[in-house]
């Protein structure tokens, strides 16, 4: 069993008597605000000259409350704050709540708005890819794929915007299915996408896979190995580069996943150059998988028949699906009303970024830079 | 799960009664026969297999299950305040296993003040679950290295996600000495 | 007096050789003023260039195409308030900058325009510009220093590590060039800028391809160098903003940090000046043996005349595509002065007089201009260095190479 013995807090220097000049320790505050933290985070380093030797992060700056709102409000009118928690993928974030809650009401969603489901899944999944891509590699010096990231995700985002109105806090489904059909000329357009996407991707490819300054920027850079992923819950990405080959579209299939037929990337070694790889992998992958649903879109209604006033009966449940950045789960405990009793979601970000520590032990400061934007988190998420 | 049952906790009225069936395998045959009454319940429901037990032997059940039935990945650590039973707490882990592609929760009750042996042994990931869960509910949690607040700032008082904090209450005191405001309502 | 003008103008020296002071002024203050506008002018490219590397516009609204953009940015730099931090040495911090500045400025006394058009001849000319720009390192660690913090103190001692290391190799590709000035009857090499272009056209081959590809190696040691020696990308790790050090000019706001700015661009300048007269041939045309003969020579001599029609020719097709709006009134009317300066300016290169003076610099300048285009181009595409593995190239990489270059060249010498 895969142990760690609990390391203490970084924060006390060595000899704490000596001072900065002294020591050769010193602790370093990248705070919550800095262009790299991908939001407010806090990240409080304890250096040795220039090598890592411990990091703490402080985070809670983004904190609403999702979880106590979520016991004041009912079931459906809670669905539009689970967007805001992952922001960047909110679609991800819509259909696992609204999954739990059906898994509650033991009704299921009709085919067709499973496919729907499935489609705008994985656009958000290749929309939040393509964002994590320009920001990390931004951070790391890169400033070009930025642009051509954020040109190509706006493609996405209309699709979504012409579907039900936003582009980024969706709020795409509903209990029991889909509210909007799908409009006219949705297939056309996404179709129209996933011919136009690849050459792009393999633009991003062409820009950093082989550029030696990249690779040697993100090779042996933050590793983690499948053990400690697993000890310490990091899912997503993070897990399949260090060499697990596990998702929760396979192990354990939700919405309309069993339909398709898609590969799991899988990386070796665990550092950033393969959570890199591994997710460019993943967009081709979510292309597959959303080709194969556009052809096969079955008829049929979009909308299960779900009661005006939903009342669960007395129960609780968890249910997990795979968001971009890793398992996003929800358990919700119900005691029959209309509002539900405790909503606890299980953000994948906030999972991943206690590895954050682990990861960059040993290593130097401008890699912490690298391994916090290869942890793709989102303060949202963190935070809720 | 029902909570009714007559052995211990008590139940108590307002409590979700779910039906659920019992659940038959190898592993709860095993704790049954190892603890006995400590194990109060084992069922599927809703096609999730979950286990109620005893708060005084639940660590070392969570040790069973994590080095002898491949229990490998701790997925979460929650906690339910019901705030009319004798024992207000559910603490609740959420196990999964990789070589056996199995989901198990596990229950259980915790009294006001009392703390639970910290996890972090077992999983180490337990570690922020767990500081969140204090954070939330004020559930301590004995052994764990660091348990501070992690989504509030430090010197907040008051537990948030427990039934008698309102939705719209604060710290007052916190807000008006460090924001300087009179509320942040 | 004008007996003064036309004895300096058909005299065939520069002006520091002749002991020409008033020249030497006259030439300084031309020298100096162009290379304030050429990083202005540099400004600009920049911003425009990145974006459209970006997919996007730049600067579009001061000026038509934001051309009068760097003129705004030097405007309100000027007129910022002045911050030097309660603690700091003030005498070093207000020195700091003009040292890098002075340095950076210093060096273009011996930059070879031409065969006569250059402020001074040294007879040590690329030791002096070397030397010279090197000081600039003290200008760095001073502004570190001086601004009493410790994120400023470790960028600029990370940024004068850099430097440092580079200048070694640059050092060495400089030495095998200079070598190569030496293959001639006499078997004496020579230091001076314009000796060295002159070499390269007695030898009648640009150092580029001498010795092919020593030559060329030794070039792009340096190239590689020049930039990491000028802290731009993918080595601007001490200055970039998303690292945790941000760099020695951190506390430096205004004025202070725009004379920061013009003494990089000033030293971008400096260095490619210096790679394009050892290797590329400095002022000398293209294909200055391969192609001989008197049309080639009209030929290439017209070309300068036809790239500002050409320029003219693309302001006028922009001006044709600006909006028909009021609101752009005053834009369109700007940028079609500047396309009609611009066609002017093109049609005196003509004039054959003009023409025959203005070849040496404009081949000078375009040359120079290819390597600033390629800075941009860096900036845009890579990613930046790690400072470990920047240290590991200048020492690992680069330094032995430029050795085995030097060996190479030196038996090169003499056996071929």
């Amino acid at each position: 069993m895969p142990d760690s013995t609990p390391h203490p807090s970084p924060l006390e220097l060595s000899s704490p008597d000596k001072t900065f000049l002294d020591s050769n320790e010193l602790i370093l505050n990248m705070g919550p605000q800095h262009p790299a933290t991908h939001g407010v985070l806090r990240v409080i380093l304890k250096l040795d000259g220039e090598k890592v030797l411990g990091v703490e992060c402080v985070i809670g700056y983004l904190h609403r409350g999702v979880e106590k709102i979520g016991e004041n409000r009912t079931y459906a009118m809670f669905n539009p704050y689970v967007d805001r928690m992952d922001y960047v993928a909110a679609v991800s974030n819509g259909l696992g709540y609204c999954e739990t809650v059906e898994k509650l009401l033991q009704i299921e969603a009709p085919p067709r708005a499973n496919y729907i489901r499935v489609i705008l899944t994985e656009l958000n999944r290749l929309a939040s890819h393509m964002l994590w891509l320009g920001t990390h590699a931004l951070d790391i010096g890169a400033m070009t794929p930025l642009f051509y990231t954020f040109r190509d995700r706006e493609e996405i985002l209309k699709i979504f915007e012409k579907y039900c109105g936003a582009r980024l806090t969706t709020h795409a489904f509903r209990i029991g299915g889909c509210l909007y059909e799908t409009y006219d000329g949705f297939e056309r357009d996404v179709k129209k996408f996933i011919d136009f996407v690849p050459p792009k991707i393999d633009e991003y490819e062409e820009l950093l896979t082989s550029n030696r300054i990249w690779v040697e920027r993100t090779k042996n850079v933050g590793k983690i190995s499948a053990a400690d992923c697993k000890a310490l819950g990091v899912t997503g990405p993070v897990l399949r580069a260090s060499g697990v080959k596990w998702d929760i579209r396979k192990a354990l299939p939700y919405a309309a996943y069993p339909d398709f037929d898609f590969e799991i990337p899988v990386g070796a070694n665990g550092d950033t150059y393969d959570r890199y790889l591994v997710r460019m992998q993943e967009m081709r992958q979510s292309l597959r998988i959303i080709r194969q649903a556009v052809e096969g879109l079955p008829e049929g209604p979009i909308m299960a028949k779900v009661p005006k006033v939903m009342k669960p009966p007395a129960g609780e449940v968890y249910h997990s699906i795979e968001a971009p950045k890793g398992e996003l789960g929800y358990f919700i405990v119900s005691d029959g009303s209309t509002q539900p009793y405790r909503v606890r979601v299980r953000p994948p970000s906030f999972v991943n970024l206690q590895a954050l520590d682990l990861m960059v032990r040993g290593q130097l400061v401008a890699d912490v830079i690298a391994v916090i934007g290869t942890l793709d988190i989102v303060l949202g998420e963190v935070d809720r | 799960m029902s909570e009714e049952t007559k052995s211990p906790p008590p139940g108590s009225a307002g409590e979700p009664k779910p039906a659920g069936r019992p659940w038959v395998s190898p592993l709860v045959t095993k704790l049954k026969t190892r603890y006995g009454s400590g194990v109060f319940e084992a069922s599927t429901c809703l096609g999730q297999n979950c286990l109620v037990l005893d708060s005084s032997i639940t660590h070392e059940i969570l040790n069973i299950l994590s080095e002898e039935e491949e229990f490998d990945y701790c997925v979460d650590i929650t906690a339910v305040h019901y705030p009319k039973r004798e024992k207000p707490f559910d603490l609740v882990w959420i196990l999964y296993s990789f070589p056996r592609n199995q989901r198990l929760r596990v229950k259980t009750m915790l009294a006001e003040q009392e703390s639970f042996p910290s996890s972090i042994p077992i999983w180490s990931g337990t570690n922020w679950l767990e500081r969140e869960v204090y954070d939330m509910f004020g559930i301590r949690f004995d052994g764990h290295p660091d348990l501070r607040r992690i989504l509030l700032p430090e010197d907040w008082k008051g537990y948030p996600l427990r039934k008698d904090y309102g939705i719209i209450e604060q710290d007052q005191e916190w807000v008006q000495a460090n924001l300087g405001i009179e509320s942040g309502q | 007096m004008l007996d003064y003008v036309t004895s300096y103008l058909s005299s065939n020296t520069t002006p520091g050789q002749a002991g020409n002071l008033v020249w030497a002024l006259i030439y300084i203050l031309i020298v100096f003023g162009g290379v304030s506008v050429a990083v202005m002018a540099m400004n600009w490219l920049e911003r425009k260039a990145l974006a459209h590397f970006q997919i996007r516009l730049g600067p579009m609204r001061v000026g038509p195409h934001g051309l009068l953009q760097p003129i705004a940015d030097a405007i309100k730099l000027l007129t910022k308030e002045d911050i030097i931090p309660e603690r700091a040495d003030r005498l070093v911090f207000w020195i700091a900058p003009l040292i890098i500045l002075c340095a950076s400025f210093a060096v273009y006394v011996v930059i070879p325009f031409g065969p006569t058009h250059a402020i001074t001849d040294l007879n040590i000319g690329i030791l002096f510009m070397l030397g010279v720009s090197s000081l600039s390192v003290l200008g760095v660690v001073m502004a570190g220093w001086a601004s009493n913090s410790h994120y400023p103190l470790i960028g600029s001692l990370r940024s004068s590590a850099q430097m440092i290391s580079y200048e070694v190799a640059m050092g060495l590709a400089v030495v095998s060039a200079i070598l190569m000035t030496s293959l001639n009857p006499s078997g004496t090499g020579t230091l001076s800028m314009i000796g060295i272009v002159e070499a390269q056209q007695r030898q009648q081959i640009w150092y580029l391809f001498k010795f092919f590809p020593l030559g060329f190696i030794a070039f792009a040691i340096f190239a590689i160098a020049m930039v990491a020696e000028t802290n731009r990308a993918p080595f601007d790790l001490p200055e970039a903003e998303s690292e945790l050090t941000a760099g020695f000019h951190t506390e430096y706001s205004g004025l202070r940090w725009s004379l920061f700015m013009l003494g990089e661009y000033a030293a971008m300048i400096a260095v490619s000046s210096i790679a394009v007269t050892l290797w590329l041939g400095g002022w000398l045309r293209p294909f200055p043996n391969a192609l001989t003969g008197a049309t080639w020579d009209l030929a290439f001599s017209l070309f300068p005349g036809f790239l500002f029609l050409i320029l003219a020719a693309v302001a006028w097709v922009g001006v044709i595509r600006m909006p028909k709006h009021p609101y752009f009134r005053v834009q369109t009317l700007g940028l079609a002065g500047f396309g009609v300066v611009l066609g002017l300016i093109g049609l005196v290169l003509f004039v054959p007089p003009v023409r025959d003076r203005i070849q040496d610099i404009f081949w000078f300048t375009a040359k120079v201009a290819f390597f600033m285009y390629m800075y941009i181009w860096y900036r845009a595409t890579f990613p930046r260095y790690r400072f470990d593995q920047l240290m590991r190239v200048g020492w690992k990489v680069l330094l032995p190479i430029s050795l085995a270059v030097l060996i190479g060249t030196a038996v090169a010498g003499v056996v071929l």
